[in-house]
C-alpha cells in the first residue's frame, strides 16, 4: 500500500471533485433546492466512506480473532477511527444542508436517526476500549464487540430505512433506496458524483493508513525503550 | 451432540435452582418491574394507546438490562474456568441465553400484567400482542446477554452495559415499536406475519452470532 500513484489519483479525484461540483451545470428543478444539490458531491461520499471503512475495520477484528496477530488490531481501530471521523463529517453536511432545505438542521428523519445510532455504536467501542489496562484484552473483546456491533448495525441500516417514509431521496417506503435515488441524477452529475465517491474514498484509505504506520512505529518505539 | 445437551440442560437446571434458592434476586427484579410502572403511572396516569406502547418497550429495556447485568457476575473466575473445562463455552452460552430468555419472558408477563392493572388497556388484539411482547423481550433479553458476557470483562460493568447496549437496541426497539402499534387498532394492516418473521430472524442471527463470539471472550 506504500504506492504512490492511488494518492496521486485520489488528489486528482478530489481536485476534480472540488473544481467540478462547483462549476458542473446543474439542472434547476425548482425553487427551493438550487445550487444546494452541489452538497451530493460532499455529503453523500463521506457516508459511502463510512461504511466502507467500517467494513474493513470489521474484516480486521475477524482476522484479529482467527490469527492473534496484535498488528490486526491497530488495522481494525484505525479504519474504525477514520470511519467515524468520516460520519460525523457526513452528519455535520448534512445538517447544514438541512437546515436550510427542511428548516432545521434536525427533523428526526429515519436516516439522520440510523446514522446517530451507527456514530454512537462506534463511540461506545471505542469507551469499551477504554475500559481495558492490558493490551492483549482489550484487543480480543474490542474486537469481538466490533463484529457484533456490524452484525446488528448495518442490516438495520439497510432494512429500516426502507420501512418508513424518509426526507432524504428516494424514501418512498418500500420502494426506497436507503440512501439515495441513483436513477434520476443527471448525466453531468453523474459524472462529477461517482469520481467524488471514489475521491473521498482514497482519502478515507490514505488517512487510516498513515495512521496505521504511526501507530505501528509507536508501538515498535515503546518497544525499543 | 447429545452429551451437549445435557450439558445445557444440567447448566440451565443449574441457574433455575441458583434463581430459585437466593430468591431476593428474583425478588429484587420483580420490584424493580412493579416500581418502575408505578412510576410511570404516577407520572403519566392512564395514556393513550401511541404512549402505552413506548412506555411499555421502554420499561423492557430497562428491566432488560437490570436483570442481565448480573447474569456473568454471580460466579467466581474459578468456577467460570470449572465450567469451561466441564462443558465448553458454547454450551456454557447456549444454556445462560436460554436462561436469561426464560427469565425475561417471565419478566414480561408480569409487567404487561402490572401494565394492565395500573396504566389501563388499550390493547385490541390481545393474544398477538403476548406474543409480540415475549418474542420482543427474548429479543432484549439475547442482545444484553451477550453484551453482559462482554461488559463482564471490562470495570466499570454496569455503565458500559447500556453505554454499548442502547445504541445497538435503538433498531430493534424501533422495529417491536412499530410491530406492537398495530395491536392496538382494530384494522389488521398487512404485512404483520412478515415483520414477526424479521424479529425471529434477528432473534436467530443474535443467536448464531452469540455462539461464534462468545468462545474468542472466554479465551483468556
Amino acid at each position: 500500500m506504500r504506492k504512490s500513484w492511488w494518492k496521486v489519483l485520489c488528489l486528482l479525484l478530489l481536485f476534480y471533485t472540488c473544481i467540478m461540483g462547483f462549476l458542473v451545470k446543474i439542472p434547476v428543478l425548482d425553487g427551493r433546492l438550487q445550487q444546494s444539490i452541489r452538497n451530493l458531491y460532499f455529503h453523500v461520499p463521506m457516508w459511502f466512506c463510512m461504511q466502507i471503512l467500517f467494513s474493513i475495520s470489521v474484516v480486521y477484528s475477524i482476522l484479529r480473532l482467527r490469527s492473534q496477530k496484535q498488528m490486526h488490531d491497530i488495522y481494525a481501530v484505525e479504519f474504525a477511527r477514520t470511519g467515524l471521523i468520516f460520519g460525523f463529517l457526513g452528519i455535520t453536511t448534512g445538517a447544514i444542508w438541512a437546515n436550510y432545505q427542511w428548516g432545521e438542521p434536525w427533523s428526526g428523519d429515519a436516516k439522520q436517526n440510523g446514522a446517530a445510532i451507527a456514530l454512537l455504536i462506534y463511540c461506545a467501542y471505542f469507551i469499551l476500549r477504554g475500559s481495558f489496562q492490558d493490551t492483549e484484552k482489550r484487543s480480543t473483546i474490542s474486537a469481538v464487540y466490533n463484529i457484533f456491533a456490524f452484525a446488528m448495525l448495518f442490516p438495520t441500516l439497510w432494512i429500516l430505512p426502507r420501512m418508513t417514509e424518509s426526507l432524504h431521496p428516494g424514501g418512498q417506503g418500500s420502494e426506497g433506496n436507503p440512501a439515495l435515488n441513483g436513477k434520476d441524477l443527471a448525466p453531468a452529475m453523474r459524472a462529477v458524483f461517482w469520481p467524488a465517491v471514489f475521491g473521498w474514498m482514497l482519502l478515507g484509505l490514505w488517512i487510516a493508513t498513515l495512521r496505521i504506520r504511526l501507530q505501528t512505529l509507536k508501538e515498535k518505539y515503546a518497544v525499543f525503550q | 451432540m447429545a452429551s451437549s445437551f445435557k450439558n445445557i440442560t444440567t447448566l440451565l437446571k443449574k441457574d433455575i435452582l441458583l434463581e430459585w434458592r437466593q430468591q431476593y434476586t428474583l425478588y429484587g427484579i420483580l420490584l424493580y418491574v412493579a416500581s418502575t410502572i408505578f412510576i410511570v403511572y404516577l407520572s403519566m396516569g392512564q395514556p393513550e394507546a401511541t404512549v402505552w406502547n413506548g412506555l411499555f418497550w421502554v420499561v423492557q429495556l430497562f428491566v432488560c438490562v437490570n436483570a442481565m447485568a448480573k447474569s456473568f457476575l454471580q460466579e467466581s473466575r474459578g468456577r467460570m474456568l470449572y465450567y469451561y473445562t466441564v462443558s465448553g463455552a458454547t454450551d456454557y452460552i447456549i444454556s445462560k441465553l436460554l436462561f436469561n430468555a426464560l427469565l425475561m419472558a417471565v419478566m414480561t408477563l408480569v409487567s404487561i400484567l402490572i401494565f394492565l392493572l395500573l396504566l389501563g388497556n388499550p390493547v385490541y388484539y390481545f393474544g398477538q400482542f403476548i406474543l409480540i411482547s415475549i418474542l420482543g423481550g427474548v429479543g432484549l433479553s439475547l442482545v444484553f446477554t451477550f453484551l453482559a458476557a462482554i461488559a463482564a470483562k471490562a470495570q466499570q460493568q454496569a455503565a458500559l452495559m447500556a453505554i454499548m447496549g442502547f445504541p445497538l437496541i435503538i433498531p430493534q426497539l424501533l422495529l417491536l415499536g412499530k410491530i406492537a402499534r398495530q395491536v392496538f387498532e382494530p384494522i389488521v394492516q398487512a404485512g404483520f406475519w412478515q415483520m414477526i418473521l424479521l424479529l425471529i430472524l434477528l432473534d436467530c442471527m443474535i443467536i448464531v452470532l452469540a455462539i461464534i463470539l462468545f468462545p474468542f471472550l472466554w479465551k483468556d
